[in-house]
């Protein structure tokens, strides 16, 4: 018997996935003050985008191009769908980005005929196992955590060193006075908007190697979560996110250990709740109050 | 004739026709006929837009917890209403379940198979409502705090834990966990189905006209300002949130009865988003709209778009672009449309009677100019 | 008084549908033809295996396109209805189906949504045949509910026996998805008859969309299941033997009829895993057979896509294809393609299936005390033929 060891590394990788996703709607909510409901269905179309490329062209050419491609999805929204709406009320945007999920949602089905697509090729390397304290796990598992922390210091440093990182630090503070500052607040969104998917690129790729298909809805359940979890850290804030996400997938893993196997999702809402309520900021959010 | 006596025609007018057109319907075609079942569903997520409408469009709440309300008054219904001598074989695998009464039985017994029936699944439906409001109100006291969207996602946490719960291995005497339940009866008519929700909604459209409504209004438009005119904001938002859960559970029992099998997989946050959606192509904050979406809405993606999905649609035949899961696709697209390029839905947030009203032209240019 | 004209116009639009709608049901230049629902899931978590369903009716359709009633010939015309695997879109479908004027209804895959159609067949009388839906609370008080497989009461317990007494395992692990009626069904019939013979079963959910079966396997380990009885739908198969290959688990994963797919079977390539199924059809069993529809599965992109990209013939094919000539029998039987006929006559239908022989007993249940047992081969990536299974 191993004890709880696989559960725990289980956790920080299902953990370190969910970050990757979690930091794209704190991004976003930080500057737009929106939930990106699509969020979740971008990361699905990056896995989708991945299964065909990876099978039709070398690995080299195929990890870029669904980059790319991940990349532009998320850009195309922005502009298409949330940038009209600019001056619109909160809700409206909120009900754009739930119609946007439903679309992107709809019309895979209708491209993938509604069947999960089998990853037939996934990326060489990680996909092996490998044994950690005698648990045997795919090298995924252990890459994904620290390939996390990598891309978030790297996003940090985006964010406090570079001048759009400046851009959109202030973005997030005062919308209306960071345009008068003479910032191009599209510009700004558009990269958050980048930013966020290109890591829910890298986070579908090492998500679906550890998975045989992608399906329409796998994209759902993780987003969520994730989502979850930004709310969790503190909305807004990406430490927050990462911690969050951590801390949410270990518990996760840690409920079915124990047995609750039913109330595995049940549990991560609960908890959510509860951060609300006793901290409607989350762990490491800011306060915000509402001006008359 | 002055503009009142003309909208209390036109509204009068129109819910005849409509009832009118629900008693041909019936007459014309057999219960089992797409055409009653459209009418039937469209009737239900009337119901269920309407009272999310006013929630999210009248007090300004954005909730997205109505499958779970739902979900709680159709497992009311549906555990209350199961005939006796068939809930063995619905509670197979739980010795016939816990609960060993009929309501809608009880009261036929009483007086009679036709009244005591309807009686009895009339009540048995309103104890549905009742049971989603008591949650709605327990859920309400911590939740209701919280701001826009941590609101909505709190409350989208609540309707997957409920899901959870109804779903639980050890409630099975009671909700029969992950198993249909089914056998409990129903309103056999689309005329039933209309009549039902009419009133409902109509209590509503009462509601949103009184003193109640107009604080519910001042609340969605500036909640400040309506703290500072003495509106007590806790207890209008709780109150709306009942109110609203307790249809929500009352649309919930109907659906139900439409579905003729319930199953608590079904009370998916999809669900939850379809609603929002019909409210916001009907226009958020317009009664008539939600009502009239639901019909255009259900109507079309469960009968008239079929052929996207089959190959055959309005004579053209394209098998190769009208192949499984057009339909769903075609109808995103519009909703988008809508939600982009017409953001005040169908009907912005005009009811019938305003149809009539002439606005003044400058009004409508600034309304353009916006 | 824009949106007035704008809401007109729409009226008008919807009118307009509703008038092509009726005026496309016109004749078929004077060719006769009977209709028959196919009431299946093509979208949904079931989509891919009603696509398998739906597939063996269209063979069924290509191989015999006509059918004698009365005398005269009529053609068939498949009706197939999207149900998407949900039970709230199941009543509309079967509607749809019934306002087609269909003579007879074949589907669905899934017990759920069977049961909410259910209703509205018998409401119209119109016969149905469940294909591969095992639940008993599909046909149980519904008379025009029939159905060609075997049911759970049966499937559970020769699952069970097949585990205790087949592969000498005491302690078993089931695991099966929340909210699945199928699922958890299964597991319900399952556990008694294991226990009944001695064994110990221990038994956990997972909540729908979930991905992450590895703490599942683990639990399975830690409480030393020799066998993980896992009877869910097609993609949480793939996802729970990944899961099941990566944690080195060294007992068999059995699964139960929906298992029965090429995708399963592929899933265990390469991966050191036991995979075993009890299913209806073995491929092999009928070469004749299995060389026909082959060929048409190559012959057509669709098919071939709809099967998952090869054209290995999977159970509920067979089964689709079995219930398109019951279907027939009872046309036949009938004499007329009234539906209200063809259900008085359905009950008396015998059939030589490539299954086995369909004789509907109590409830319209077809008579079945046998079912095979394959398992996964991870070279190949076939299935390999094991035992026929009894109960006892």
């Amino acid at each position: 018997m191993q004890g709880v060891i696989p559960y725990i590394i289980n956790g920080i990788s299902a953990g370190g996935q969910y970050a990757l996703i979690a930091i794209g709607y704190t991004l976003v909510y930080g500057i737009l003050r929106l939930i990106n409901f699509a969020h979740g269905d971008v990361f699905m179309v990056a896995g989708l985008i991945m299964v065909y490329a990876s099978s039709s062209m070398p690995m080299y050419l195929a990890i870029p191009l669904v980059l790319v491609c991940t990349v532009a999805l998320g850009f195309v929204i922005e502009r298409v769908a949330y940038k009209p709406l600019r001056s619109a009320p909160r809700m409206s945007l909120m009900i754009s980005a739930i119609g946007v999920s439903y679309l992107i949602q709809n019309l895979a089905f209708y491209l993938t005929g509604g069947l999960a697509q089998a990853v037939v090729n996934p990326i060489p390397w990680i996909s092996d196992s490998v044994e950690v304290f005698g648990a045997s796990t795919k090298r995924v598992t252990l890459v994904t955590p620290a390939l996390t922390i990598l891309l978030v210091i790297g996003l940090v440093y985006l964010i406090k060193k570079t001048k759009i990182g400046m851009a959109m630090r202030a973005a997030s503070r005062d919308f209306e006075t960071a345009q008068l500052m003479g910032i191009k607040i599209n510009r700004v969104i558009s990269a958050t908007f980048v930013v966020g998917s290109f890591l829910a690129a890298v986070g579908a790729m090492l998500y679906f190697t550890n998975y045989p298909s992608v399906s329409v809805t796998s994209g759902a359940m993780p987003g969520l979560k994730a989502f979850v979890a930004a709310v969790f850290g503190g909305i807004g804030s990406i430490p927050g996110a990462v911690v969050g996400a951590f801390i949410i997938g270990i518990c996760e893993e840690f409920i079915k250990y124990l047995g609750y196997t039913t109330f595995s999702d049940a549990f991560t809402f609960a908890l959510l709740i509860v951060v609300l309520c006793v901290k409607p900021t989350g762990l490491f959010g800011e306060k915000v109050t509402d001006k008359v | 004739m002055n503009l009142k006596k003309k909208q209390t025609i036109l509204v009068a007018s129109v819910l005849l026709i409509v009832l009118i057109g629900a008693i041909a319907l019936d007459a014309a075609f057999p219960s089992y006929h797409i055409v009653i079942k459209v009418v039937k569903k469209a009737a239900v997520y009337s119901l269920v837009a309407v009272s999310m409408n006013l929630l999210n469009g009248f007090t300004g709440l954005f909730s997205l917890g109505q499958a779970g309300f739902m979900l709680l008054g159709a497992y009311t219904y549906a555990i209350l209403s199961i005939p006796v001598s068939l809930r063995a074989t619905v509670y197979q695998y739980f010795d016939g379940g816990l609960v060993q009464f009929s309501i809608p039985e009880f009261f036929s017994g009483l007086m009679g198979e036709s009244v005591g029936g309807t009686v009895g699944m009339l009540l048995t439906l309103i104890l549905g409502g009742l049971v989603a409001a008591l949650l709605a109100f327990l859920i309400g006291l911590p939740v209701l705090r919280l701001k826009s969207d941590y609101l909505a996602i709190a409350t989208l946490g609540f309707a997957e834990i409920l899901r959870a719960f109804v779903q639980w291995d050890k409630l099975g005497p009671l909700t029969n966990s992950s198993n249909l339940l089914k056998s409990y009866p129903e309103f056999k008519t689309a005329t039933a189905y209309v009549i039902i929700i009419g009133l409902f909604v109509a209590v509503i459209v009462l509601l949103v006209n009184s003193t109640y409504g107009r604080a519910f209004m001042a609340i969605r438009d500036d909640e400040v300002a309506a703290q500072a005119m003495g509106i007590n904001l806790a207890k209008h938002k709780r109150m709306a949130f009942v109110i609203s859960s307790f249809f929500a559970g009352i649309g919930g029992g109907m659906l139900a009865m439409y579905m003729g099998a319930v199953q608590a997989l079904s009370f998916r946050s999809s669900m939850t988003y379809e609603i929002l959606l019909i409210v916001v192509i009907g226009g958020i904050g317009s009664i008539t709209g939600s009502v009239l979406t639901s019909f255009v809405y259900v109507a079309g993606v469960e009968w008239l778009l079929r052929g996207l999905d089959s190959g055959e649609f309005m004579g053209i035949v394209a098998p190769g672009i009208f192949k499984n899961g057009f339909r769903m696709a075609v109808v995103s697209v519009l909703i988008m449309v809508v939600v982009l390029f017409f953001r005040k839905g169908i009907m912005g947030d005009k009811e019938l009677p305003d149809l009539l009203k002439k606005r003044p032209r400058k009004a409508k240019k600034k309304e353009a100019a916006k | 008084m824009k949106k007035l004209i704008a809401l007109m116009l729409a009226m008008l639009m919807a009118f307009s549908l509703v008038a092509c709608g009726g005026g496309s049901e016109g004749g078929n230049n004077g060719e006769k033809v009977v209709k028959i629902g196919v009431y299946e899931p093509q979208t949904g978590d079931n989509g891919a295996g009603g696509k398998q369903e739906i597939l063996g009716m269209q063979y069924g359709n290509y191989v015999q396109p006509t059918v004698e009633i009365n005398g005269e010939t009529y053609q068939v015309k498949l009706e197939i209805v999207d149900n998407r695997t949900t039970a709230e879109n199941g009543p509309s479908a079967a509607s749809e189906l019934v306002n087609r004027k269909v003579s007879i209804v074949l589907g669905s895959y899934g017990s759920g949504v069977s049961a909410a159609g259910a209703k509205v067949f018998n409401e119209a009388n119109v016969a149905a045949i469940g294909v591969t839906c095992t639940n008993p609370i599909v046909t149980a008080g519904n008379p025009a509910y029939f159905r060609i497989c075997f049911t759970d009461p049966f499937q559970g317990p020769a699952l069970a026996s097949y585990a205790k007494d087949g592969l000498g395992v005491s302690k078993a692990y089931t695991l099966a998805m929340l909210g699945s009626d199928y699922d958890q069904g299964l597991v319900k019939f399952f556990t008694p008859a294991f226990e009944k013979l001695g064994g110990s079963v221990k038994s956990e959910d997972f909540p729908e969309g979930t991905a992450n079966f590895v703490s599942y396997i683990n639990n399975a380990k830690d409480a030393g299941a020799g066998v993980i009885f896992a009877p869910v739908s097609i993609n949480y198969a793939q996802l729970i033997i990944e899961a099941a290959a990566s944690q080195g688990y060294e007992g068999v994963i059995l699964g139960s009829d929906t298992w029965d797919s090429n995708k399963v079977a592929e899933a265990t390539v390469g991966k050191d895993v036991t995979v075993a199924v009890t299913t209806f059809y073995q491929e092999g069993a009928d070469a004749e057979f299995d060389a026909g529809i082959k060929e048409w599965i190559n012959s057509d992109a669709d098919a071939k896509a709809n099967n998952g990209g090869n054209d290995q013939v999977s159970a509920v094919t067979v089964m689709g294809y079995d219930a398109y000539f019951v279907a027939l029998e009872a046309l036949k039987k009938a004499g007329t393609t009234d539906p209200a006929k063809v259900l008085e006559v359905l009950p008396d239908v015998t059939h030589e299936g490539v299954c086995g022989k369909v004789v509907f007993g109590a409830e319209g249940d077809a008579v079945r005390d046998m079912a095979v047992i394959k398992q996964a081969n991870p070279e190949t990536g076939a299935w390999d033929f094991v035992k026929i299974q009894q109960v006892g």
